[in-house]
């Protein structure tokens, strides 16, 4: 297969590359960053003179320097830890429950750890720079009998301690905002004026993300605060001065100044992350030009038509996607190569490549929908007849215990995110980017199910570790008290060594349908608790999101197959779209039915609330009502295009009649 | 060059222009004039005092204190003060009771203060219009002629069919369609000073409105037979500071909403479905007024409140910046190839024109700067004339209010603005006739003139009139009339399913060039 081969090419000449550009920039970015953050940190209102020249003389000591490659090592290594868990396609939580695994999940246990030694890292460089009263760990000091001994300076470790608690929550929440996820921005711009439009938002969300971070901080050391003190004191040998008023106290934490400190350089933290992160999204984001055809052999792998049915690096794809959409609206040279027939032979490989892929990523989402609808549909039946309370906490339940009865392989392999279940799961760029569909993501999916479409990710050595892993976690869990060990282990377990799913899809199935018929009794006792009711109950809101998680591709696919097909009309000069005609009609018409048929059910066209400010992307949040829009306007375009000339193309009785609807203009 | 001397003289009292035909603009007197426009479906008539005018509740300071209670503390004044007006106002109000307050907390907030508007004021002094309350702005800044004055505010054909949009000085908007019974009327809490509407291309449904505080998505249903759509059909489109928003447009592709406020530098990119934007921020000018997309959706004219305009390209999202000597870019209008850019400048009666070569997505540059051109040109010059006619001298002429270029490119309406006050010095519509390819040609083709106490306040051609051009005109009387231009097109035909107006079709024949003077790329 050379899909490994090819994103090997993509990943190696093109991703990384990228990453090492944005990681670069940061890294110039960071002296007049630092040189901002130590002026504001020791501006005093009186000497303005005094502190800048203070200041200058600062950044050119040996400590700065030494300070200054710390930092890049930690933006070095941020910039890493971005390039390794960036997602293209967001990674949402169904339930509380699988929020909860998203978070316990050994990954993400890497993360925090390392956000909390970098946010430790940095703010020692900030306490060494802001210097004062902070720089040391220790001073000299006299106790009240007189004897001169060595001390624990408080205002140090309260400082690094915030660091390291700043790194830690911020970790956090960019599992509960998805910061991970990059989105791809509809409006193109220049990468320098991307950076520059979105500067002020970096810093006004580090800011106020930097206050509160510092708040619940505050409440911690107020409470907790004695912990580590007595640890340094006693693994260091050094005492508490008993002149110095102790921090852990309402006065001692009331010092405006450290207060200041303290959210000047958590604030410092986060606008270094930011800013990375910023700049990583910008750079892998950036339109990428492919070759349609090409004249050489061994370029013919890296063209667009040969890109765009490959799965491996989902990224790989979405940017083939939009370079696609691109092309098909502004650039005509380009739109005639796709038009164009192979030179010997005569054949449209380029269009029918491009067609077919793009056809193939709407009926897969038709069948998706169709499949939720059917789910829906028949759970609401199956469960109305017999306890009605109970419905909505068990809807995900019933739905894989009658997949696993009635075997639909074929609508499993399809229905959940089967286009990118392979590039996922095997994706080494971005193992967290496991759908959640909610059909096969329930909490309760038990083996077997994972079992049938375990020949899917029988290919990649990944499988074991990546496949979502709370899945993992909680199948156990709710019907097997024995391998309760396992799921409290795992979380310290690094990512690459979680041996349990491998032994569980080997299991056989008789003992699967044993399990399933456990489960349904396990099932109902816990269904009665409240509090595993809270944990499992599936948000509404997040199941529709996860629906349609990847729909950019598919908001992609239908720009461009819509502009190419309007701009066949005067531009293909031998027809190769007319073959295509009927097919992209009715597969649009088919999605354009399912999703009405979706958008009918309760929830999915309500609004999301809006985000607050915040550096998590919430664009996946409006995808499926984009998705919606662009559908109408791809018809739209196409009837507003062709015309009457439409009514010559086969199709079925049915779709005649809604495309008349569209010609009319009555949608 | 195309003056308003070679144009026939306006119509004498009492007759309106009904149509053009055979090369020339037709009188009719009024009478029979308002019998055949009364009979069309699509004539509409508001008058002011039919019109439900709400008591508008300004923030007006004056009428607050006669009902606020003083004997509040002084804690809850100041927070009202501080969710009213701001900070400024919270200021204010530790000012006004300096009895209560310490005295250096009043002092120092007078100092602040004074600070601040000081401040504010230099700010102004840069961008006058910056002091204007929200409607003078909308009023300076529209394409609306007198805009506070209208009946109807903002009027807009759907790209594709034959219905209409109309927005109303009670702040409502009714869209018509001849082919249903029902027209559906749109009220919304925020739907305030309604500045622009415009429907969405490619969509038969989505009309976007330009308000006070926001823009709205209206998702009317075509089917539906509901005359009062809930608010629930709308989206609520706001970003801080952008308001007040007086100028929407739409991409051609029915995927972008561009949106114009005079105190926000920047321009929204609006993903509407998606409910986010991208806002376009350069440095200069202090805000954007006007916004017009060219129909082949890859340029942008944006224009800002001071002497400086804009043309975006739409790849990549960069812009070309248009110093202008005397004023700022009152209006605009592009041809049907996305060639020409038609504009004028305040202060100035000519018309100029920008020419764009075309070098975009030649093999595989990407993104290649838009080359425009390096000088604007004066295609027509409509200065002051006077006109001799039976009922005494009539002045027309001067300052140009707006400008809209018919979908095939062969005509063009120039509102101008004449003089209010003044009598004989009306505001006219003039026509002239174009021609695009191989060059470009301006030739004049006459005035368009209403009942005789109506002045033309609004214009906007049919998106696709089949036989020709059809202008529809907003007056101040509250009618709103349209006045076909029948002549067989030379330019390329249009695809798709024109709607077709049930209007009669005239003797056609080819417009002979054959005219005296007229502007040619050739000649200037």
């Amino acid at each position: 297969m050379f899909s490994t081969q090819q994103s090997c090419w993509f990943t190696r000449k093109v991703i990384c590359w990228r990453a090492a550009a944005s990681n670069a920039w940061a890294v110039l970015l960071l002296p007049p960053i630092t040189a901002v953050f130590l002026i504001t940190s020791r501006f005093s209102l009186f000497r303005p003179i005094q502190t800048i020249s203070e200041c200058l003389s600062l950044l050119t000591s040996a400590s700065a320097i030494f300070c200054f490659i710390l930092l890049c090592g930690v933006i070095l290594m941020s910039g890493f830890l971005n390039l390794e868990y960036y997602t293209v396609i967001p990674n949402i939580a169904c339930s509380k429950i699988a929020l909860l695994g998203q978070l316990l999940h050994p990954r993400q246990f890497v993360s925090f750890l390392v956000h909390s030694i970098m946010g430790i890292i940095v703010a020692w460089c900030c306490a060494i720079t802001i210097g004062d009263r902070y720089e040391t760990l220790a001073y000299p000091c006299t106790q009240s009998d007189g004897s001169s001994r060595m001390c624990l300076n408080e205002f140090h470790v309260v400082l690094v301690l915030a660091g390291g608690f700043v790194g830690f929550s911020h970790s956090l929440l960019s599992v509960i905002y998805n910061i991970n996820y990059v989105s791809f921005s509809a409006v193109q711009q220049y990468k320098y004026l991307r950076f520059k439009g979105s500067l002020s938002l970096v810093v006004k969300c580090s800011a106020s993300q930097a206050l509160y971070s510092i708040r619940n901080y505050i409440v911690v050391y107020f409470f907790l605060g004695h912990i580590p003190k007595a640890w340094m004191c006693k693994t260091l040998n050094l005492h508490l001065s008993s002149s110095a008023h102790p921090l852990d106290s309402i006065t001692g934490l009331l010092d405006l100044y450290l207060l200041y400190h303290l959210w000047i350089s958590a604030t410092f933290l986060l606008f270094i992350w930011y800013i990375t992160l910023l700049l990583f999204r910008i750079f892998i984001t950036e339109a990428y030009s492919f070759p349609v055809q090409s004249t050489f052999t061994e370029d013919s792998q890296q063209c667009l038509p040969k890109v765009l049915p490959e799965k491996q690096p989902v990224v790989l794809k979405f940017l083939a996607l939009q370079d696609l959409a691109l092309l098909s609206q502004h650039s005509p040279s380009r739109r005639s190569e796709v038009f164009s027939l192979s030179q010997p032979g005569g054949h449209a490989h380029n269009w029918n490549a491009i067609s077919k892929e793009c056809l193939a990523l709407l009926n897969e989402l038709t069948q998706r929908l169709v499949a939720h609808h059917d789910t829906v549909a028949t759970n609401g039946r199956a469960k109305s007849l017999s306890t009605g309370s109970e419905r909505r906490t068990s809807s995900e339940t019933s739905v894989t215990s009658e997949d696993l009865m009635s075997p639909r392989p074929t609508v499993l392999t399809k229905t959940p995110a089967s286009v990118f279940a392979r590039s996922i799961v095997g994706g080494q760029q971005s193992p967290l980017t496991a759908p959640f569909t909610p059909d096969l993501d329930s909490p309760f999916a038990s083996p077997a199910l994972r079992r049938l479409t375990a020949p899917v990710e029988q290919c990649s050595p990944w499988h074991g570790t990546v496949q979502s892993p709370h899945v993992m976690r909680r199948g156990p869990k709710l019907w097997s008290t024995s391998t309760d060990s396992q799921v409290n282990g795992s979380p310290t377990a690094s990512p690459g060594l979680v041996p349990s799913p491998k032994q569980e899809s080997a299991k056989p199935s008789f003992l699967a349908q044993f399990l399933h018929n456990r489960k349904e009794q396990v099932k109902q006792f816990l269904a009665k608790r409240v509090l595993i009711m809270y944990l499992f109950n599936k948000l509404p809101e997040a199941s529709s999101q996860a629906l349609f998680a990847d729909s950019q591709a598919h908001i992609w696919a239908l720009e461009g197959l819509s502009y190419l097909v309007q701009a066949s009309f005067s531009e293909d000069q031998f027809g190769v779209v007319q073959t295509t005609l009927p097919s992209i009609l009715s597969s649009m018409l088919f999605l354009q039915e399912a999703v009405d048929r979706y958008f009918k059910l309760p929830h999915a066209s309500s609004k999301p609330s809006r985000s607050t400010i915040g550096m998590g992307d919430s664009s996946y949040k409006t995808l499926r009502f984009a998705l919606r829009a662009t559908l109408k306007t791809a018809l739209y375009r196409i009837t507003t295009t062709f015309g009457d000339h439409l009514k010559a193309v086969q199709m079925s009785a049915d779709h005649r009649k809604r495309l008349q609807q569209f010609l009319e203009y009555k949608e | 060059m195309c003056s308003l001397a070679l144009f026939p003289p306006p119509l004498p009292s009492g007759q309106t222009t009904l149509c053009e035909s055979n090369n020339e603009l037709l009188p009719g007197t009024s009478t029979d004039d308002r019998l055949k426009q009364d009979s069309s479906p699509l004539s509409l008539y508001f008058p002011r005092e039919f019109l439900k005018l709400h008591s508008r509740s300004e923030s007006n300071s004056g009428s607050k204190a006669a009902f606020l209670d003083h004997s509040e503390t002084l804690w809850m004044r100041s927070a009202a003060a501080w969710r009213d007006r701001g900070f400024t106002g919270l200021l204010n109000e530790i000012i006004n009771s300096d009895k209560e307050v310490p005295k250096w907390l009043s002092v120092s907030s007078g100092c602040i203060l004074a600070l601040l508007q000081r401040v504010s004021s230099f700010h102004s002094s840069l961008f006058p219009h910056l002091t204007l309350s929200c409607e003078d702005m909308i009023t300076e800044f529209s394409q609306v002629l007198n805009w506070s004055d209208c009946v109807v505010r903002a009027f807009a054909w759907h790209p594709h069919t034959d219905k209409f949009a109309v927005a109303l000085l009670d702040d409502s908007i009714k869209i018509y369609n001849p082919k249903s019974v029902t027209t559906p009327t749109l009220k919304h809490r925020l739907q305030r000073s309604v500045a622009a509407v415009q429907w969405k291309p490619l969509c038969a449904s989505a009309l976007a409105v330009a308000c006070q505080n926001c823009l709205l998505v209206w998702h009317v249903d075509p089917c539906s037979l509901s005359t009062r759509p809930s608010s629930g059909c709308a989206q609520v489109l706001s970003h801080a500071g952008h308001s007040p928003v007086t100028f929407i447009a739409w991409s051609p592709s029915g995927s972008f909403l561009v949106s114009a406020s005079p105190v926000d530098t920047s321009m929204m990119v609006w993903d509407v479905a998606a409910e986010s934007c991208v806002p376009l921020q350069r440095v200069g000018g202090g805000g954007v007024t006007f916004l017009s997309w060219s129909p082949d959706g890859s340029r942008v004219l944006a224009s800002t409140p001071s002497a400086l305009f804009r043309v975006w390209e739409t790849k990549m999202w960069t812009c070309e910046r248009w110093p202008s000597v005397k004023g700022r870019c009152q209006s605009g209008c592009w041809s049907p190839d996305g060639s020409r850019l038609l504009f004028t400048v305040q202060g100035e009666s000519v018309i100029y024109v920008l020419t764009f070569t075309d070098t975009q997505g030649l093999v595989g540059i990407p993104a290649s700067t838009s080359t425009g051109p390096q000088m604007a040109t004066v295609v027509a010059d409509l200065s002051e004339t006077t006109f001799n006619t039976p009922d005494g001298d009539i002045i027309v002429g001067g300052e140009i209010q707006s400008l809209a270029w018919d979908p095939r490119g062969e005509r063009l309406a120039v509102l101008l603005k004449g003089d209010l006050q003044e009598a004989g010095r009306p505001a006219v519509i003039a026509v002239f006739k174009t021609k695009n390819s191989p060059i470009f040609e301006l030739l004049p083709c006459g005035f368009v003139q209403g009942e005789p106490s109506a002045e033309p306040r609004l214009m906007q051609f049919h998106p696709n009139f089949q036989h020709g051009a059809l202008l529809t005109v907003c007056w101040s009387t509250g009618r709103i009339t349209h006045v076909p231009f029948y002549f067989l097109s030379a330019g390329i035909p249009r695809f798709g399913l024109g709607g077709s107006l049930s209007l009669p079709p005239a003797l056609e024949k080819p417009d002979d060039f054959a005219n005296q003077s007229l502007f040619t790329e050739l000649i200037s």
